[in-house]
């Protein structure tokens, strides 16, 4: 099986490029600093037997994003599953002081990962179909005081990702949204582990099955399925009152 | 960046300091900052922990990669939050094993070399600073420079067992070494006494690459320093099951016992009972090398047997000059102080690091868990008074509560020390909680 991971270096993206590593998946690592993504490929190939490469993808530079979809599928190997872990984060406060940069986020994390999502798209649907698996949020859930602005990109992309399946996996092509709860990386790393938090290697491990099986949603860890339950049942009045 | 929350911190002694911790994969951006860099906190006492509550540290843990691994020499090169069970779990299958191991599998590199931990092999394969090969460090001035024992080697040695104040160590380069199989090979026996038992580990040293013992530290007179020693090497694949050996699962300590668990009945009880759960007079055969290495593994967050107020451990070494005669006055001393601990294990070391503040040196190493209580200080004293006068020394990784006119005395080496950071470190910009304890201050602050 062949993997491509956009994000593969850092956080739940490392833990799922070591859990398919691991399991004998060729892999293609993606992200922004190719010395760095050099240094996990190292790492990936002691653990695992597998080739892996590297390609240069920015999620802020779209520009480029014809050419990484040509890069995955040249040579006429077959891409099985394409997963996007890397978005940006910013907590609220950061987002609300800096109005430019909420928006760089939201383009980054809705429209820019949109449009790599079309153009893979077409691609896996022209090799006969495939698997593509994006991170999304339990932020995007609900409209929530501490997640506003990131969650407002993650509730588009969920929004997308979801109509995306039905329309096309008839046609082969099997759309994964996940939905991490807090796990402790280093995008949160600064902040305070609330209860229920995850470790990446626990998310990997699920998300790894869910590729497997074709779930179309998962949350992880799974408890979160249940803790969004009951907070996208709140009234308003409550979430008004709540700082969660 | 931004800086992070101000919050408790604490090591595997479970007593907490405020500080501010940061996290991050790129450790060699993310050090700039940083007074110290730490890693998964399993050193017992303060060398870990903030300096002041303005101190940010470094947790290296996120930066867990296997830069490079050499299947014909062993060669691995690893990001120094890279832990060692991990490096087991991918290895071991194929035949490797670290040269060195301490206790727990839950350490990573960086904290290895900081302490240059030293195992059961001790007497056979040195420290583990012996098997490194360079290290990439970023200094205080935040100059990023490789070293090892042929190249900056003042460096390398004052980084070995240096608890990372001579600059932050973001790489890690050594040799696995080739196990024939991934089973132990193990001899266990009760012995009646502290002579019997010194006698055992000399008689076993040459023959055993792996030697060890657990004493009963409540029982005195006749009895004192009786326990169980076991003596191990790799099992041949001839006697060894085909299988490799499952990690056990792992049961957590849901909570923290209370205070009062943790007294002389309930200690006593333990140690007698350890004692003679060893019906056997001798035991042998082959077992998990998970049980032989890392017993309290198998139990997460062991330490909250203590209590919220948590412990420190009391590790020593004896030197051989001190005489036979040193560990049992050593144990009638701490019979008669009534710090007894469940947990008294004994090892005879070879010889001495090379680091310049590496722990070991030949003779007797003895490391018992005290609980941090109201008495907890004068028994550290009175068997610090003890050791100096014998000639022996402490292990920085597990001291808590050593005065620093103490530890002066205890070692020499400290002026070589000292000179080391003022060369590597002049402004004083690394340092722990246990550095400002125990060693020399930052210039502006000297009078």
């Amino acid at each position: 099986m062949k993997t491509a991971i956009l994000g593969a270096s850092k956080g739940m993206g490392r833990a799922l490029a070591r859990v398919r590593a691991e399991r004998g998946d060729d892999l293609v690592l993606l992200g922004r600093d190719i010395e760095d993504l050099e240094r996990s490929a190292a790492d990936l190939r002691v653990r695992g037997r597998g080739a892996v490469t590297v390609i240069a993808c920015d999620l802020e530079s779209p520009d480029g994003f014809p050419a990484v979809i040509e890069a995955l599928f040249a040579g006429g190997i077959r891409l099985d599953n394409l997963v996007i872990t890397a978005a940006h984060f910013g907590t609220q406060d950061e987002l609300e002081a800096d109005p430019v940069r909420a928006r760089r986020l939201l383009t980054a994390n809705l429209a820019n990962t949109v449009e790599l999502c079309e153009r893979a798209r077409v691609a896996l649907l022209a090799q006969g179909g495939g698997t593509l698996c994006v991170f999304s949020s339990v932020a995007g859930d609900r409209g929530r005081k501490p997640v506003g602005l990131y969650g407002a990109s993650k509730a588009g992309l969920s929004h997308y990702l979801e109509a995306l399946d039905h329309k096309w996996r008839a046609a082969g092509l099997i759309t994964i949204c996940v939905k991490p709860g807090f796990v402790k990386t280093g995008m949160t790393a600064g902040l305070k582990p609330p209860p229920f938090a995850g470790e990446p290697d626990a998310v990997a491990r699920q998300v790894s099955a869910a590729i497997d099986r074709g779930t179309p949603l998962i949350y992880t860890p799974a408890i979160w399925q249940l803790v969004m339950l009951v907070i996208r049942h709140l009234p308003r009045f409550v979430m008004r009152r709540i700082s969660f | 960046m931004s800086l992070p929350a101000l919050r408790p911190i604490s090591a595997w002694g479970l007593f907490a300091l405020p500080g501010r911790e940061r996290q991050s994969e790129s450790l060699e951006a993310a050090s700039a900052t940083a007074e110290l860099s730490r890693g998964l906190g399993r050193s017992y006492g303060d060398s870990s922990l903030p300096a002041t509550p303005e101190s940010e540290l470094l947790c290296t843990t996120l930066a867990d990669r296997i830069l490079a691994f050499d299947d014909g020499s062993g060669l691995l090169t690893g990001e120094a939050g890279l832990a060692l069970h991990e490096i087991h779990r991918l290895l071991m299958p194929r035949g490797w094993f670290a040269p060195v191991t301490p206790g727990t599998q839950f350490v990573t590199l960086g904290g290895m070399v900081a302490s240059d931990i030293h195992g059961k092999n001790h007497h056979k394969a040195g420290c583990f600073g012996d098997h490194v090969t360079s290290l990439r460090m970023r200094l205080a001035s935040g100059e990023v420079v490789t070293c090892g024992p042929d190249e900056r080697a003042e460096l390398f040695w004052a980084t070995v067992g240096g608890m990372g104040l001579t600059g932050h160590i973001l790489e890690v380069t050594f040799r696995m070494v080739r196990i024939p199989s991934p089973w132990i090979y193990q001899e266990s026996r009760r012995v009646p006494d502290i002579e019997s038992f010194i006698a055992g580990l000399k008689e076993s040293g040459p023959d055993w690459p792996m030697t060890m013992g657990w004493i009963d530290c409540v029982s005195g007179g006749s009895s004192l320093g009786r326990g169980i020693l076991m003596r191990g090497r790799w099992a041949e694949p001839s006697e060894a099951p085909a299988r490799f050996p499952a990690m056990p699962p792992r049961l957590t300590m849901p909570f923290f016992f209370p205070s009062w668990a943790l007294n002389p009945l309930s200690v006593r009880a333990f140690n007698i009972l350890y004692y003679w759960k060893h019906l056997a007079r001798e035991k042998r055969g082959v077992v998990s090398p998970w049980g032989f290495f890392y017993p309290l593994d198998a139990i997460q967050l062991w330490n909250r047997m203590y209590g919220r107020r948590g412990f420190t451990q009391y590790q020593c070494v004896l030197p051989e000059e001190a005489g036979q005669g040193a560990a049992r006055r050593f144990l009638e001393l701490l019979v008669k102080l009534g710090g007894a601990s469940f947990l008294c294990v004994i090892k005879d070391c070879g010889a001495e690091g090379r680091g310049l503040l590496s722990f070991p040196k030949p003779g007797i190493s003895i490391a018992l868990d005290l609980p941090l209580r109201d008495w907890t200080q004068r028994v550290v004293n009175e068997l610090n008074a003890f050791v100096i006068a014998e000639g022996g020394r402490i292990y920085l990784t597990k001291d808590t509560l050593t005065l620093p006119a103490d530890f002066a005395k205890m070692e020499p080496r400290l002026a070589a020390f000292d000179e080391a950071r003022r060369q590597f470190d002049p402004e004083r910009r690394l340092r722990s909680h246990q550095s400002e304890r125990l060693l020399e201050p930052a210039p502006k602050e000297r009078p």
